[in-house]
């Protein structure tokens, strides 16, 4: 198991060296910089901006510059946002974005696996066309047109919400509630089929000819083998919910971390369009880490010990 | 289980009583709700560009001189002001005032705050507004290395020498603008990052920083050091930073924000007609450029012809619809000509027609191409937006219905677009101009030979020679006649096409009152206050 975590950080840490050196030339090979405006600056304040944040340095330096300072922890300064370094930008909104992706997984998991599993056991019926229903709706209205709707309803006419903001704790229900509208529609399909196909298992039909309640060969013998596909699912999706939404928190004005990945990018903003991309990438290797981990507790057949692979 | 819910609805329960009891607010409270759209790139006056970071500053900060909320230029920080008989040097006597923080500002202030926004080593984006004062330019570029040489000095504390390289009799309307506002000498020598955060911000104005959230919320409260604090009514102002324009409009109509600047166009036949939207002046032209270096472009009558093709009255009467007037020449209304209270658009009257389909196809076919034929197939761009595309579609059909000639669009985003512009790396390209200043030369001096903002390749000397005269003297009377001269010959050559003359519309409450805002885009709240209603 050591060895094993040993291998995978070292595997990490190249994969982030080479997302950072990716992405550091293709964002210097967009057209225009941080400094193009549609009043164009005079040469001389160009050159003091230029001077001012090393651009006229030859690239293979600002590229060393840049690699040096991230091993050092640093993410450098923001070109957009004078006040802000990246450090700053991430430090500020990641809490925000996590804990909305927090509340949205617990709504989609609490919701979703629940509803799936109902669905696999009532194939057919009208409660598994209820769930298929929903889920399908779910799936296909963006988060945009469900954003828009919910302020229009629950805040606009209903007034049981603000429309946007962020600060109380009321803020988060809109926002997380259109968040995982997806992962929920999507969890409770994936729980469906990979119920259904547990529950076609040998195993399955021998204990319930053993006679055990059909709660227990729910619950007990076939959801954890279920879990599996969800679990798997799980690692890129809280990748993504917990880094930030562009949409959801642009919609709902919350000032979390999704805007700067996009954001950045518009702005010529090198050093976000880095920062934000190497945390979001490691963030990602993380969680899929750690579904690794998780996959060894719920399926006894997968391990890590090296003895056993060889 | 259970219990563990039955913890979990307490506490959400508790929270919600926590939430219901809000303070009743003393009666005196006056808040406004202003939702300025961005974060502030720079919040150092001497660094700042856009137009949100003009709104927060301008209220944050008085400068010698200020618009009242008529609109007219007075003296602010300034109590009077004398200038020299060739108009190069500017003496500016001081009122006594003070810090936010308590300090008396002085001369020194002044001094040191536009020598810094000119030092290469601050780097400032706007230093060229600047340029005005003696070796400004010089300094800024690196040319002079002694900032003793650059024609502002303090004389004492409350007296301040300005020394110009020209003439400039619209200096005053500069004096109220960002860059030229003082800073705390003090401060930005002991703490230089004091703009960054709302720990350390000291201003002179009529509010002072509370707090900067970033990407979310700047407040600011009057700030009773104020020279003029009698006359500040608001006691707090919230910007708030909503990025997306239906938020912001459902805000505004959910009374969560009492002034929002950006009403989706899609919307905005609702918003006028149930009265939410007022439309406010705004000093701007909207035009296409023609590539003068490019075949078919090169030829002025091919660029007239386009121009005179276009029904610009049903442009703005159709998709804009906001008020905007067709073009009818390059410089907008709203600029003051010679003797008070002209208008240098009236006084130049109209140098072509809204609309002339019958000119147009005339001029065609004298350049060789009678109803089209031979005209090649171009490209006309514009950054990806939806009012522009549906723009540059009504007049891809007009070219189409009126020349018969043929061109298809292309949309890039903003930096690709403005990159390609100025690489002349196109045939047809959509722009646009908002002055930096209320004077005919923020629009006439961007197209002399070569300049940093003529992005069509065209340059005339004549035309160079009139903008360095309009530039030379401080004789009114003179300039404007130089100005008219020089606008009557860039709308003779035409390497670019006018369509209209901008306004904003804009969403503001009916009880906000006494504000100003300017036809450059921003908003001063010094006298503003909010009816009972």
């Amino acid at each position: 198991m050591r060895k094993f975590v040993i291998q995978r950080v070292i595997a990490m840490l190249i994969t982030l060296f080479i997302i950072a050196t990716i992405t550091f030339f293709l964002a210097k090979a967009i057209p225009g910089g941080p400094f193009t405006k549609e009043k164009a600056v005079p040469d001389a304040v160009l050159k003091n901006l230029e001077r001012k944040y090393h651009f006229d340095d030859p690239l293979w330096k600002q590229y060393a510059d840049y690699i040096i300072s991230l091993a050092k922890g640093d993410l450098g300064p923001s070109f957009r946002y004078d006040a802000l370094t990246v450090n700053d930008i991430v430090r500020k909104g990641f809490p925000v974005s996590a804990l909305l992706g927090f509340v949205a997984i617990l709504i989609s998991l609490g919701l979703g696996l629940p509803a799936g599993i109902i669905s696999a056991y009532k194939q057919n019926f009208w409660q598994d066309n209820f769930v298929m229903f929903f889920s399908i709706l779910g799936i296909s209205i963006p988060n945009f047109i469900l954003a828009t709707l919910f302020m229009y309803i629950f805040g606009l006419k209903l007034h049981i919400f603000n429309i946007a903001g962020w600060g109380r704790w009321q803020d988060v229900i809109l926002p997380a509630v259109t968040l995982a509208a997806y992962p929920t529609a999507y969890i409770a399909r994936l729980m469906r089929s990979s119920m259904l196909d547990v529950l076609s298992q040998d195993y399955i039909k021998t204990a319930r000819s053993k006679g055990l309640s059909e709660y227990r060969v729910m619950i007990i013998h076939a959801l954890k083998n279920a879990l599996i596909p969800v679990v798997t699912y799980l690692g890129p999706l809280i990748a993504a919910i917990f880094t930030g939404s562009f949409i959801v928190e642009r919609l709902f004005f919350i000032p979390g971390l999704g805007r700067y990945y996009v954001t950045s990018i518009y702005d010529r903003d090198y050093t976000v369009i880095l920062g934000t991309t190497v945390f979001y990438a490691a963030f990602l290797i993380i969680a899929n880490f750690v579904v690794d981990i998780i996959y060894a507790f719920l399926d006894p057949r997968i391990t890590y010990s090296t003895e056993k692979i060889k | 289980m259970l219990k563990k819910l039955t913890i979990l609805m307490l506490v959400v329960a508790m929270l919600g009583t926590f939430a219901g009891c809000k303070k009743a607010a003393p009666v005196e409270e006056m808040v406004l709700k202003y939702n300025v759209g961005a974060e502030p790139q720079y919040f150092d006056p001497r660094k700042a560009t856009g137009i949100p970071e003009f709104t927060m500053l301008l209220n944050l900060f008085d400068g010698l001189m200020r618009y009242d909320n008529q609109g007219q230029i007075v003296p602010s920080v300034a109590e009077s002001y004398t200038v020299s008989t060739d108009g190069l040097v500017w003496t500016f006597k001081l009122k006594d005032t003070k810090w936010s923080n308590g300090e008396p500002l002085t001369a020194q202030d002044f001094e040191y705050a536009w020598k810094t926004a000119l030092s290469p080593e601050i780097a400032s984006e706007y230093s060229y507004q600047l340029y005005y004062i003696k070796n400004g330019e010089k300094y800024n570029s690196g040319e002079l290395t002694n900032a003793d040489e650059v024609g502002v000095k303090a004389l004492d504390d409350k007296t301040l020498e300005v020394t110009l390289e020209a003439p400039t009799p619209y200096f005053t309307s500069l004096l109220s603008f960002t860059t030229y506002l003082p800073i705390n000498k003090k401060l930005d020598q002991s703490n230089p990052d004091w703009a960054k955060s709302a720990d350390n911000y000291v201003s002179n104005g009529p509010f002072k920083l509370t707090l900067w959230d970033h990407n979310h919320t700047i407040e600011m409260v009057k700030n009773t050091n104020y020279w003029d604090k009698d006359k500040v009514k608001l006691t707090k102002i919230i910007f708030t930073m909503v990025e997306e324009n239906t938020t912001e409009m459902l805000m505004f109509e959910n009374g969560e924000i009492d002034w929002g600047p950006n009403p989706p166009p899609a919307e905005l036949d609702r918003l006028k007609a149930e009265g939410k939207v007022t439309i406010n002046p705004y000093l701007g032209t909207y035009y296409y450029l023609f590539n003068v270096t490019k075949k078919p472009f090169d030829d002025v009558r091919v660029r007239k012809a386009l121009l005179f093709a276009i029904d610009k009255e049903s442009i703005v009467k159709n998709i804009t619809k906001s008020g905007e007037l067709p073009a009818t020449a390059y410089v907008p209304l709203g600029v003051p000509d010679a003797t008070p209270g002209s208008d240098f658009r009236k006084v130049g009257g109209d140098l072509f027609k809204v609309y002339d389909p019958d000119e147009a196809k005339k001029l065609l076919a004298e350049a060789g191409y009678p109803d089209g034929k031979g005209f090649p197939t171009f490209v006309l761009l514009y950054n990806t937006n939806e009012r522009h595309k549906t723009i540059a579609e009504a007049i891809q059909r007009m070219w189409k219905e009126t020349l018969g000639i043929n061109c298809t669009l292309t949309n890039q985003e903003w930096k690709v677009y403005l990159d390609n512009r100025n690489k002349l790396n196109y045939d047809v390209a959509r722009a646009g101009w908002i002055g930096d200043y209320t004077d005919p030369m923020t629009f006439i001096d961007m197209w002399v030979t070569g300049g940093g903002n003529n992005d069509t390749g065209w340059g005339n000397t004549q035309y160079d020679e009139y903008v360095r005269i309009a530039k030379s003297t401080g004789d009114q009377a003179a300039r404007m006649d130089a100005m008219h001269k020089a606008e009557t010959i860039l709308m003779a050559e035409m390497p670019i096409g006018p369509i209209y003359f901008y306004t904003r519309p804009e969403l503001i409450k009916p009880y906000i009152k006494g504000y100003y805002t300017s036809a450059l885009g921003y908003t001063d709240f010094k006298d503003a206050y909010i009816e009972k209603h």
